[in-house]
């Protein structure tokens, strides 16, 4: 179910996997907060969005066209994006591990999935929303390492388009009442992002990440995520 | 369902707009049967808060009726009468646990915008800007109520809407600021701005012990009020030297607390005052801190500097350096509502005091655009606007 590069350059493909996905969540998220603005300078933000959600979704770039680059393929600029972020949550340590550990509750609070599918007790199927009804992108991870109640640690499994890890710690507050979750998320190099667009996208794809993790404090503490979709307004 | 929309600076028009759902399992859906414009509302309607998008529904001062609730919420039942509390707060998180309900943690679906301002995000507030949370507002004939179980208050039968309204701000606002003066009996507590919150507080510090109460304001209607229903002296500040009065008054050592209820849009005086209104026109300042400033200058030394009254961003030429020398303590921040609601309807029940003396104009929701003007222009005496959606009985 993973998309392979051979099928992906037979196809006009000139963006990398994590790339794609990268330009697929900052998309979304220009997207959705430039429409809500509606002014100007939120239209524009819309239309930047559009058009990274058109770039992520079917892999191909007009502008990279133009310029000659191929992040899909060759050596490029290579790099790591790596992504922390830490939050305390009043709820025991025990608690959190076994919420986290069933993987099919992610989606609960990671906006970017749609669903994920434990195969077997180490092996699982994400999935990420696709805009538009366009081609979902689907990978396989697998857990590398986990230690009850303090630590659980993701990979993708060799091959995958989009090459991901993750990692979440779960250690006692000092008060002793809360847990302190610290969560590093991973995406890998192989087809990487250029130094220009990751400027910009790394802090995007952190606010992403720190909107998750703040979900996940706000559904385990409240049994609930905090939303306002869906409530009317004027015209 | 009608509802009031916010739709640019000095614009607000009664729309039509789809009734609000349940959403969450901890939400409410309440009919409102009465709600008010605050004096924090005026600050939208001037276009000084940041994060306002068109058509986003103002107000969150209301009480109603349950018509509905979440699989979770086990306290209510459609049918039961409600104040709600104007900060919106889950009752779970660290400060939810210490009492600290406005400085909530989980509130705000859009926390991001207050945490980039301010370092930490704030709580949820109903139809208060999307930097905190972009809620709907109660300025409507329905509105929906996150954390249901935590915040409502039923109100007994016996008390009516008007008595009981103001519970959901702006009295158990001007009584924090008053609680956080820590006074002790006989202290001199003065109160800059003698407008709903105002008011509120010098009733407050008058039932918290407090000697003497300074009301200081410009608008007649106001200061009696202050004299009649609160106990206060007044002082006009169009008309005298406020330092020197407050001075005069207390041989010298000046007021034990002072209380700006007045906040960021206050009307200053003199060459600093057309400094501030300049920045702020060109929203070089977001703040204009006239009273702020006052009130460090007047407090005597090791005194309290109470603040409820609303400010927003960066502000200029405030005497640091008097707070600091002075050894002022200085409170502040939006108001724990939850924390104070059951005493004060214990209070109103038992007669002490009837919060609706503040009440001078009496509208339909329909009136809304008209209630907004005449109350910042504090034209007709107006002091304090409730509005009643029409298709409540």
């Amino acid at each position: 179910m993973t998309f392979s590069t051979s099928e992906m350059q037979n196809h006009g493909i000139n963006v990398g996997g994590s790339e794609r996905l990268a330009s697929l969540l900052g998309g979304g998220l220009l997207t959705i907060y430039g429409l809500t603005r509606g002014s100007f300078g939120g239209m524009a933000m819309a239309a930047l969005g559009g058009g990274l959600l058109y770039r992520g979704a079917t892999g191909h770039c007009a502008t990279y066209g133009k310029l000659g680059l191929n992040t899909a393929q060759g050596e490029g600029d290579l790099r790591n994006i790596r992504m922390r972020e830490s939050v305390t949550v009043l709820r025991p340590r025990d608690e959190l591990f076994v919420f986290w550990r069933d993987l099919e509750n992610l989606p609960l609070f990671m906006s970017h999935l749609e669903s994920v599918r434990q195969m077997d007790d180490k092996r699982s199927v994400w999935t990420a929303h696709s805009p538009g009804g366009l081609a979902p992108m689907i990978w396989e991870a697998e857990i590398v390492d986990e230690a009850p109640g303090e630590r659980i640690a993701w990979r993708s499994l060799p091959g995958s388009d989009i090459e991901n890890e993750g990692e979440v710690r779960f250690v006692e507050a000092p008060d002793g009442e809360g847990t302190e979750v610290h969560v590093t998320i991973e995406y890998h190099p192989s087809r990487g992002i250029t130094g220009a667009a990751a400027k910009w996208i790394n802090p995007l794809l952190s606010q992403m990440v720190r909107e998750d993790v703040r979900r996940f404090k706000s559904l385990m503490e409240t049994g609930e995520v905090p939303t306002v979709e869906g409530q009317p307004r004027g015209h | 369902m009608k509802a009031v929309c916010w739709n640019g600076i000095h614009e607000v028009a009664v729309e039509t707009v789809p009734d609000p759902q349940i959403l969450n399992p901890r939400d409410a859906v309440v009919k409102v049967s009465l709600t008010a414009i605050c004096g924090s509302d005026l600050h939208l309607y001037d276009g000084y808060i940041p994060a306002m998008r068109k058509g986003d529904i103002l107000g969150h001062e209301f009480m109603g009726e349950v018509v509905a609730v979440g699989a979770s919420v086990e306290n209510l039942k459609e049918g039961d009468r409600v104040v709600v509390p104007f900060p919106i707060a889950c009752g779970n998180c660290f400060y939810c646990r210490k009492g600290e309900f406005s400085l909530c943690d989980n509130s705000n679906p859009k926390a991001w915008i207050s945490e980039k301002m301010y370092g930490h995000p704030c709580a949820g507030i109903f139809g208060y800007s999307h930097m905190m949370g972009g809620y709907a507002g109660g300025q409507a004939e329905y509105v929906r109520v996150p954390y249901a179980d935590v915040g409502p208050i039923k109100i007994p039968e016996h008390l009516n809407d008007e008595q009981s309204l103001f519970l959901s701000d702006i009295l158990p606002t001007g009584w924090q600021a008053a609680d956080e003066c820590g006074i002790k009996v006989g202290d001199v507590v003065a109160v800059w701005g003698c407008g709903p919150v105002g008011q509120f507080a010098m009733l407050a510090a008058r039932h918290l012990g407090a000697g003497r109460v300074i009301g200081i304001d410009y608008i007649p209607e106001r200061l009696e009020m202050a004299r009649s229903h609160c106990g206060a002296e007044t002082l006009n500040h169009a008309q005298i030297d406020i330092q020197e009065a407050l001075k005069e008054m207390t041989g010298g050592r000046g007021p034990d607390a002072c209380i700006d209820a007045v906040g960021m849009e206050a009307h200053g005086g003199g060459p600093l005052g057309w400094y501030d209104k300049a920045k702020h026109l060109g929203r070089l300042q977001t703040d204009r801190p006239t009273v702020l400033r006052e009130a460090i200058q007047a407090c005597r030394k090791g005194g309290t500097v109470s603040i409820p009254g609303v400010y927003g961003g960066v502000v200029d030429k405030v005497n640091f350096g008097a707070a600091f020398n002075k050894g002022l303590t200085l409170k502040m921040g939006q108001t724990h509502v939850h924390r104070y609601m059951s005493e004060l309807l214990g209070r109103i029940e038992r007669g002490e005091f009837d919060p609706s003396f503040l009440i001078t104009h009496r509208l339909t929701l329909e009136e809304a655009p008209q209630g907004y003007r005449i109350f910042r222009e504090k034209e007709d005496g107006c002091v304090k606007v409730v509005m009643r959606p029409q298709t409540v009985h």
